[in-house]
Order: structure tokens, then sequence, then C-alpha cells
């Protein structure tokens, strides 16, 4: 038990030296000015930007509930393959991760553009041309085609791990297809499908390459909003603290209740109800 | 007796950090750190200046001023060398981030024209040696703006309704606020609030006919014909004919807008607290010797502050009133000045007001 502990000791330092110690700078610098004084200015200044707020935790909120719904059938479709199909099918999903972020991004400005690949398709088959390029739909296409695989794989996992009795003994009790579904496996993949939200929510809601990438830098998501602090015209590194401040908290806010949500649902679990 | 190994090894680590990151700050005299744009020099000639005076050069780049200046302003970073735009050198001088250069070591400044000497953003030439210049104007598709266009050789043409859609703009508020406020008639430099909040309120005029606010995308997009109307510097123009071959300036053509537009100079500074001023100097008079300025420039298609320099590039450069415009076309330009920090900070208020309308 001692050598597990010590073990550990490496991580904790790390951990120490760059989450303890660089989020107590962020804590520092946020409530205070240029001069080093305490202000509360900060925040304040900060409603000028709500709009940008709003529009971030819209996108973000679609795009994690496209990711839900594309990603929970295919999660189930998943679980229900043999070996070898889970294999391939997981190859599949992971093998787009591989590549870089950035690169896979681009790409996809290759295919939404004006002249680009879709419509060099349309006009091949004579359908009207589609404008996407440049609107937050292309951000939001970006952005699911990105976190997609952090939304399945979770699901996945909870799926997977289901006794396959519980659903059998389901079926012996006289439950439709759909019964077992609702009422055994759904109740179940919730853990992996708060996970999945999670995963998917946390890094969308703080993008800002996709929307600089696909988004023609017409709308600015708070991602943007904290790079212009630092790489702006005014160099306010007080206020970029402030607001990566106020992104955290709401993102801990968020995983608190979604874990509620998960834990709520553990205590009513299958085969009380 | 585990424990005590890994306290000692994380002791070590500690050690190895700290042994690093002083050996790192006491650098001997025979490297510099040289910190510059990306793709703004010619590879070749940091061999060179190795070979030349045995100094070893660490190459960074960065991709734009303000992350330079923001990775400066963060500390912990050591440069010897760094390239910052005209205003971002006054406003380096005035917050004390800049060495003066001694200008005995560096006996090649003479080759620097008399016109880029002394200027505003550097009023005494104390801190700054030129390193490359350039125009800002208007690139066009000739195959889609009509050659009669009346808005042609204006600003107007980027708020001109026939081309929704078509139409690129910077994405950074200084040189897109700038842009419309040229528009106006006004200076790049005016410090009065409904002077730039009026430019905004242009921009948001501007953006439903604006397909995207980028920068390097500007190339690709206008190439690829994406898009067919582009704030663009002088020198990219120049290239992508190149790029794009015989016959291209029948295809893109290009105009210094007649309401005036911005001259920008981006100058070799050396950033306070160098720990090796003498070999800075030693690269900036390198680089000011008119052969390798030449090679320099020819590379990065930009403009050059020195004619003797200038003499040595290819004729099709050299001769280019677009990347040398003659006196008189030189007075309509305006360089950027540093403007006031309250006036930076209404900048990044309006510009995400125009990104948010």
């Amino acid at each position: 038990m001692k050598t597990t502990k010590a073990a550990a000791y490496p991580y904790v330092l790390w951990l120490i030296l760059f989450t303890a110690i660089p989020m107590l700078i962020v804590f520092y610098y946020a409530f205070t000015n240029e001069a080093g004084s305490f202000t509360l200015m900060n925040f304040k200044d900060m409603a000028d930007y709500s709009i940008v707020f709003f529009n971030s935790f819209r996108l973000a909120i679609i795009s994690t509930l496209i990711c839900l719904v594309l990603g929970y059938p295919m999660a189930y479709a998943m679980s229900k393959l043999g070996r070898r199909g889970r294999t391939a099918a997981m190859i599949m999903i992971m093998v787009p991760m591989w590549m870089n972020f950035l690169l896979r991004t681009y790409a996809w400005l290759t295919i939404l553009e004006n002249n680009g690949l879709l419509n060099a398709f349309l006009s091949a088959v004579h359908m009207p041309e589609l404008h996407i390029i440049n609107t937050p739909a292309a951000v939001g296409i970006g952005m699911v085609y990105n976190y997609l695989p952090f939304m399945i794989l979770p699901i996945y996992n909870s799926l997977e791990a289901i006794d396959n009795s519980l659903i059998e003994a389901a079926r012996d009790m006289g439950c439709s297809s759909s019964q077992v579904f609702t009422k055994v496996v759904l109740p179940l993949s919730i853990p992996g499908t708060v996970s999945g939200i999670i995963m998917v929510f946390i890094p969308a809601v703080s993008t800002f390459v996709i929307s600089k990438i696909l988004g023609g830098g017409a709308s600015i998501l708070i991602g943007d909003l904290i790079e212009m602090q630092f790489l702006g015209g005014t160099y306010d590194a007080n206020m970029g603290a402030a607001i990566s401040l106020v992104m955290m908290v709401i993102i801990t806010l968020f995983t608190m209740i979604t874990n509620k949500i998960d834990k709520d649902n553990d205590e009513g679990s299958v085969l009380m109800s | 007796m585990k424990k005590i190994i890994y306290a000692a090894s994380c002791l070590l680590l500690i050690a190895a950090m700290l042994i690093c990151a002083s050996s790192c700050g006491t650098k001997s005299n025979d490297v510099i750190n040289v910190f510059n744009w990306g793709e703004y020099i010619d590879s070749s000639l940091i061999p060179e200046f190795e070979k030349e005076t045995g100094i070893h050069v660490n190459y960074s780049t960065a991709p734009t001023c303000e992350e330079m200046y923001a990775k400066i302003r963060n500390g912990g970073v050591n440069y010897d060398i760094v390239v910052p735009s005209d205003y971002m050198v006054s406003r380096m001088i005035e917050e004390g981030m800049l060495e003066k250069i001694d200008f005995d070591n560096v006996p090649n400044f003479k080759y620097v024209d008399e016109s880029f000497r002394n200027p505003e953003y550097d009023p005494e030439n104390e801190y700054s040696v030129p390193y490359q210049w350039g125009t800002v104007g208007v690139v066009y598709n000739k195959d889609i703006v009509d050659e009669n266009e009346s808005d042609i050789g204006s600003w107007d043409l980027l708020w001109n309704q026939k081309y929704s859609k078509q139409i690129l703009m910077f994405d950074n508020s200084r040189d897109a606020i700038g842009i419309a406020l040229k528009k106006m008639g006004k200076s790049y430099n005016v410090t009065s609030e409904d002077d730039i909040r009026a430019a905004a309120q242009l921009l948001i005029d501007e953006k439903p006919l604006v397909q995207a606010y980028v920068q390097d995308q500007i190339f690709d997009k206008i190439e690829g014909e994406e898009a067919a109307i582009a704030p663009c510097y002088a020198g990219d123009y120049f290239l992508m004919c190149e790029e794009l071959g015989e016959g291209s300036e029948e295809k893109l053509g290009f105009f210094t807008p007649e309401e005036g537009s911005n001259l920008y100079v981006d100058a070799m500074c050396i950033p306070a607290g160098s720990q090796n001023k003498e070999g800075a100097e030693k690269f900036i008079n390198f680089i000011c010797d008119p052969k390798n300025m030449a090679v320099n420039t020819e590379y990065i298609y930009y403009s050059t502050a020195e004619s003797a320099a200038r003499d040595l590039l290819p004729d099709g450069m050299k001769h280019s009133s677009v990347m040398y415009p003659s006196g008189n076309e030189l007075n309509q330009f305006e360089t950027f000045t540093n403007l006031p920090v309250n006036c930076r900070r209404l900048y990044d208020k309006l510009w995400i007001k125009i990104m948010s309308a």
C-alpha cells in the first residue's frame, strides 16, 4: 500500500507544478488589475461580451445534442456486433483521430468551400449548390465531426459492459424489445452517456480554431475571446484570466449537474424499478 | 526506502529543470536567439551567418506581431532579435521593452535609404533597423469584377453590394477598422472615439457582404477563386501573379485605393534583457549587407529599404511599381503608429461587436 502511494508522488508533483500553481496564477490575475491591486472590474466588464458567451453555449449545446443523436445509435449498433465487427468499427472511429486535428479541420474547408468538393458533386448531379462555409452551420459540422468519437466511445463502453443475463431476464419477465431498451439498456448506459456529453460539450464550448477556419472568423466564440485578450490590440492578461475563470466555474457546474443526474439515476436503478 | 527513492527522484527532476533553466539563461557569447515571423527569412542566410561569425542561431517564429509581444510580455523567454512592425516598435519603446542599438556595431546601416531613417515609430532611430516593408492595396479577380466598375481604385469596392459574399476582409481590428477609417477619409491613427465608432459601424454594414475574415488564407481563396475581392499586401499580390504564371495579370488586378493606404515597416530590434547584444548587432549588420538583404528580399517578396539591395534583385521585382511605388505615389501611404491604451481597448471591444453582429 505504501509503495503504491509513493508511486503517485511524481504525478502529485506534476499536478502541483502544472495544475495547482497555474490555477492560482489565473485566480490572482482574474481578481487584480494591471497595477496588481484587487478589483472586480474584470468581471463587470465581461457583461459586454455576454453575446459571445450566448453564441458559444448555443453552438456547443447544439453540437453536443447532434453528437448524442448520432453517437448513441452508433454505439448501440456497435455493441450488437460480433467481436470482429466491433474491432473494425472501433478502428474506423479511431483512425481519423490519429491525424492532426488542424489537418482534419482544413479538410472540411476543402469539402465545404463554395468551389469545394461538396458543391462540385452537387453540380455534377444537377442539384442546387449549398453555401455552408463561413456560417455557424459549418462550425457545427466541424465540431460534430471532431468530437463525435468522444461521444461514441464512452457510450459504447457502458453498453458493452451490460451483463447480457440482465437483458435475458427482462425478456423472460415478458418485456418487449422497446421495454428492454427503456427499462434496462438505457438506464445502464446513462453513466457512459453522461461522460460522452461532458467530453463533447467542454471542448466544444471552448473551441476557437474551428470557428476561425470554418466560420470565416465571422463569429467570435469564448475561445476566440480569451485568445483576443492576449493577442488582440490590448494585452489584457487580467481580463483573459477572468474569462477563463468564469468558464471554469461554468464547466464545473455543468459537470456537477450532469454527474448528479447520473447519481440520481443510480439510486433508482434497474433492479429496483 | 522506496519513499526515499521517489523523493530523491522528484528532487532530481526539479534539479534538472533548474539546471536547464539557469543554463538556458546564461548563454555564452556564441549563441543568439532570433524571433521572427514564419516564412520570413531565406533559410540559407542563417548557416551563412553562423559560418561567418561563429555565432550559433536559435531561430524561432511567431504567427503575428501580437503573439510575439505576448510571449515577451509573459516573460520566461530570452530573445536577442525580434522583428516587430512599426506600431509595435513604438509600443515596445514606450514600454521599455527594447534595448538601444549601438550603431557603431552596425556599419551596414549606411545602406538604409534616407527615407527609412528616423521613422515616426522610432524618431531618433535608436532602437530599430528596417527589415522589410510593403504596402496594402486591393486585389480583385477581373473575371468577376466588371472592368468598368467605378469603385475600382477605391476602398468602396469592398462595400459594393454587387459582389456580396465574394469579398474578404482582414481578420484583425487594427487593419480592418483602419480600412474603414481610410474609406471615411480619416487617418489610420485617429484617436477620436466618434470616428473609430463610425468606422466600426461601416464594418458592421459591410459584414453581410463579407465571405470571410482572414489573413493568410487570402492567398488560397483568391488563387482558388473562392473569393474575388480582398485587401492584400503588394508583395503577396506579386507572388500570387508569379504562382499563377503567364497572363495572370490579365486575371488578377491590384490597386492602391485613392483614399490612401497603409505602408508598413517590419524592423529588427533587440529586446531588453538580451543576453548577447553584441551578437544581435552582428546579426543586424549581416542582414543589412545589401548582398544578403537582396537574397532575403527575393525570397520574402516584400520590399527592401536599401537601394543598393534593390539593385541586385531580378528585373521583374526591381522595377515593379506595385512593390516600389514612386516618390509621388508614396505620399498616399500612411504608417500605423501606436494607439493609446484606451483606443486599443475600444478597438478590441468594437471588433467583438462587429464579429458578433
